[in-house]
């Protein structure tokens, strides 16, 4: 294994645990404030210090660290669950007006920047976590469709695949049982990279007071409320943007080091 | 004689280089920009901070600390009665486009602004006017329909300044008044210029031109004042940063009150809060040292009712809502909420709503209140708040001056109909001895303290951060009002 995949390992897992463990266990409570012990620098009683309401900054950092996760999983999730199926269909329908349509329509999402739409959708049905799940998913989708049809297409020339067409398997049937296993490796892959982008989208919508709602914890939010404390309390910034820098990276080196780890011509080349 | 041009340029350029004696212009910051130029047809305060006492001028005015004092009526006579105000104009005023402003205007302007089709936003400063009378060029009658002791006060407001008929169709984006400067730019979304107006009919003013910027991110407005790149901030909008400037050699620190009574806004007819045991509730599960101290950072009064504390009328009724959250717990179980019930709470932008929200949100929450928090712009705030009554709770700041007659309007956005409290207010109007109005004032305040209608948090507190030297600023804010007439620059 390479160091990469060892340290973006590391990280994830790191955060993942953290958020796990706030469901049972927090050093204090999050939604009990307590301002005359506000701003306390990190050491002492607080850990990573406290924030301008006297809340503990490394629990929220974990309170933090399950909505991002949460937030991020199921905006992949999202984007696999709509966007795998329909790449396998255009790839099986290669050429037809289906595949246009399919591939057209994920032009048209992918001509929007991202962020602008996500702040569109969360602006015009209120902003919250789900909300801006449903923002940052439905831009996973053709990301996924994309990647699915261009990894299928090659595939459907393989002679497996003729025979199994021979066979009078059906192109669904061929799609779920021969292509699909064969892909992946590449959309775990791509789903740790979405998932990264997946947290930094709601750190950005959450800064902008778009995403979880108080007292919902949330990165980005931390960072927005640290805003104008940074000359006074440089902790209360620090320490959110370092979690976001740190996850990101973290799932960044995960996803680099399982592409040369899965991908057999690297591994073969290793061996 | 150039000779002596390029000398007298380059001497300037020195000065200007070395010292700041020669300055003459002025930047000022305030965080909102207004949505128009019209004081008489809108309602945001953002219109009476760029041009109250700037570009325009009413009968009366307000002063540094709130008094009311001669503007463009030099001098005024009451009847016996108090029904009928004589207003002695001050001669040789013209509006800036060169009209001359007589008694025509005056009527032109208060007949405008109680008229049926009227867009003013304070109406009810005029609704007692039942005539307006010409007597000479420069001598103007005024009728009421009864004495009303707060008459030369309504008539120093923003809302009730001197328009000219002449220049009304374009007040909204070229305002032409009587005032010391006059109107130049309006950059819509950064800047808006006024310069000096030569022919000012009163004592000329020490700046030669200002500009006012608009920077309502408090990111942003650390940074602009920081890089000295604004004079002076006025409503500096991040209390947190205060220490910092005072510590700064560079810059002065002031910090006066304002009428802004801020408020848990609670709508009224939305059950629960129809209940007055439940408001009450709400009332002692508030901390309000908490919030003042957590999102103020220690700036602002606390209050028991809807009235400045710095007023001679004021009624301390803290008492009547001390921080118990067992008593909140209490009242909910007798009002029959033992299990309590979720709300919404919905809060415009700055930061006394949004970082109080949070606070008064953990504190409800404490005595069993679940609040489902809504952050909106200020359009948003205006139209589902302020127009649609589509709110549980909210927090804002009543800025305006001595305004607790929304108390007696059922149709205001907290929807309180109280026929006692309107008979007072009606009773009030009708007063003009000041010792029979505290008596009323001190009533109301107690009826709308103990029937818990809002939450009553704190009175605003105004922070101007200006560079050394910028001199006249107003430090309270008797009015929303950034009044460079009396500013200058320290020799």
């Amino acid at each position: 294994m390479s160091r990469n995949l060892i340290i973006g390992a590391g990280l994830s897992v790191l955060f993942i645990c953290l958020a796990a463990l706030s469901f049972i266990w927090t050093p204090y409570d999050i939604e009990a404030l307590d301002i005359p012990n506000k701003l306390q620098a990190p050491g002492g009683a607080n850990l990573l210090g406290t924030d301008h309401f006297g809340r503990d900054i490394l629990s929220m950092i974990m309170m933090g660290a399950r909505t991002s996760i949460a937030v991020a999983l199921v905006a992949v999730g999202i984007g696999m669950a709509l966007g795998i199926p329909l790449g396998l269909l255009a790839a099986a329908r290669h050429g037809s007006l289906l595949d246009e349509l399919i591939m057209r329509g994920n032009d048209l999402v992918f001509a929007f920047p991202s962020l602008v739409i996500a702040i569109l959708i969360t602006a015009v049905f209120g902003a919250s976590a789900v909300n801006a799940i449903i923002a940052i998913g439905i831009f996973n989708i053709p990301v996924f469709a994309r990647l699915t049809r261009g990894a299928a297409l090659p595939l459907w020339e393989r002679d497996f695949i003729l025979a199994a067409r021979v066979c009078g398997k059906s192109a669904a049937r061929i799609s779920v049982e021969h292509i699909l296993p064969n892909i992946t490796n590449l959309m775990i892959v791509q789903g740790t990279i979405q998932f990264s982008l997946g947290i930094l989208a709601e750190a950005a919508l959450s800064y902008i007071g778009l995403g979880a709602q108080p007292p919902t914890a949330s990165w980005g939010r931390m960072l927005a409320d640290a805003q104008t404390l940074v000359s006074i309390a440089p902790h209360t910034a620090l320490v959110p943007g370092f979690a976001i820098l740190l996850m990101v990276l973290g799932l960044n080196l995960l996803g680099d080091g399982l592409r040369d780890w899965l991908d057999p011509r690297i591994r073969v080349a290793r061996v | 004689m150039y000779q002596f041009k390029r000398l007298a340029a380059s001497a300037a350029i020195g000065l200007w280089a070395t010292t700041a004696l020669a300055q003459d212009s002025i930047t000022v910051a305030i965080q909102l920009e207004p949505p128009n130029l019209d004081p008489t047809g809108g309602a945001a305060q953002a219109i009476d901070s760029v041009l109250y006492a700037n570009v325009f001028e009413g009968l009366t005015r307000f002063d540094a600390d709130g008094a009311i004092i001669r503007g463009l009526a030099q001098s005024w006579d009451i009847s016996a009665d108090g029904t009928v105000y004589t207003f002695n104009l001050a001669a040789g005023v013209t509006f800036h486009d060169g009209t001359t402003m007589d008694a025509e205007d005056v009527k032109f302007s208060l007949d405008r602004a109680r008229a049926e089709d009227s867009t003013n936003a304070q109406k009810g400063l005029f609704a007692g006017i039942t005539d307006v009378t010409v007597l000479e060029p420069l001598v103007v009658q005024v009728t009421l329909d009864q004495p009303n002791g707060n008459f030369l006060f309504n008539m120093a407001w923003g809302d009730a300044v001197i328009v000219a008929p002449e220049s009304i169709a374009d007040i909204a984006s070229n305002p032409i008044g009587t005032g010391p400067f006059t109107f130049t730019d309006w950059v819509q979304g950064d800047r808006l210029e006024l310069t000096r107006n030569a022919d000012y009919w009163g004592d000329a003013p020490a700046l030669e031109s200002a500009t006012f910027r608009f920077i309502s991110d408090p990111t942003a407005a650390f940074a602009a004042v920081m890089a000295e790149d604004v004079d002076a901030f006025i409503g500096f909008p991040a209390p947190e940063n205060l220490p910092q400037f005072e510590a700064d050699p560079r810059f002065q620190v002031l910090v006066g009150n304002t009428e802004g009574e801020t408020i848990l806004s609670t709508n009224n007819k939305m059950p629960p809060f129809d209940n007055v045991l439940v408001r009450q509730a709400v009332a002692h599960a508030i901390d309000r040292q908490a919030i003042i101290d957590g999102a103020m950072f220690g700036l602002g009064t606390p209050i028991g009712t809807h009235f400045a504390p710095h007023n001679p009328a004021y009624v301390d009724l803290l008492a009547n809502s001390p921080h118990d959250p067992d008593r909140a717990r209490e009242l909910l179980a007798e009002a029959g909420f033992a299990d309590g019930f979720t709300t919404t709470l919905k809060l415009p932008p700055p930061s006394y709503a949004r970082r109080g929200g949070e606070i008064i949100a953990a504190q409800l929450r404490d005595v069993g209140i679940e609040t489902e928090i809504t952050n909106l712009e200020w359009a948003q705030w205006i139209e589902e708040v302020f127009k649609n009554k589509d709110f549980g709770l909210s927090i804002v700041s009543h800025t305006e001056p001595m305004d607790i007659g929304i108390y007696a309007n059922p149709d205001y956005y907290f929807q309180y109909d109280n026929p006692d409290f309107q008979a007072l207010m009606e009773e009030l109007n009708a007063t003009t001895d000041p010792a029979g109005r505290n008596d009323l004032l001190a009533k109301a305040q107690t009826i709308i303290s103990e029937d818990y209608v809002n939450g009553y948090l704190f009175e605003l507190a105004v922070a101007t951060v200006a560079k050394v030297g910028v001199q006249g600023l107003w430090v309270n804010q008797p009015t929303a009002a950034v009044d460079l007439t009396g500013v200058s620059w320290a020799e």
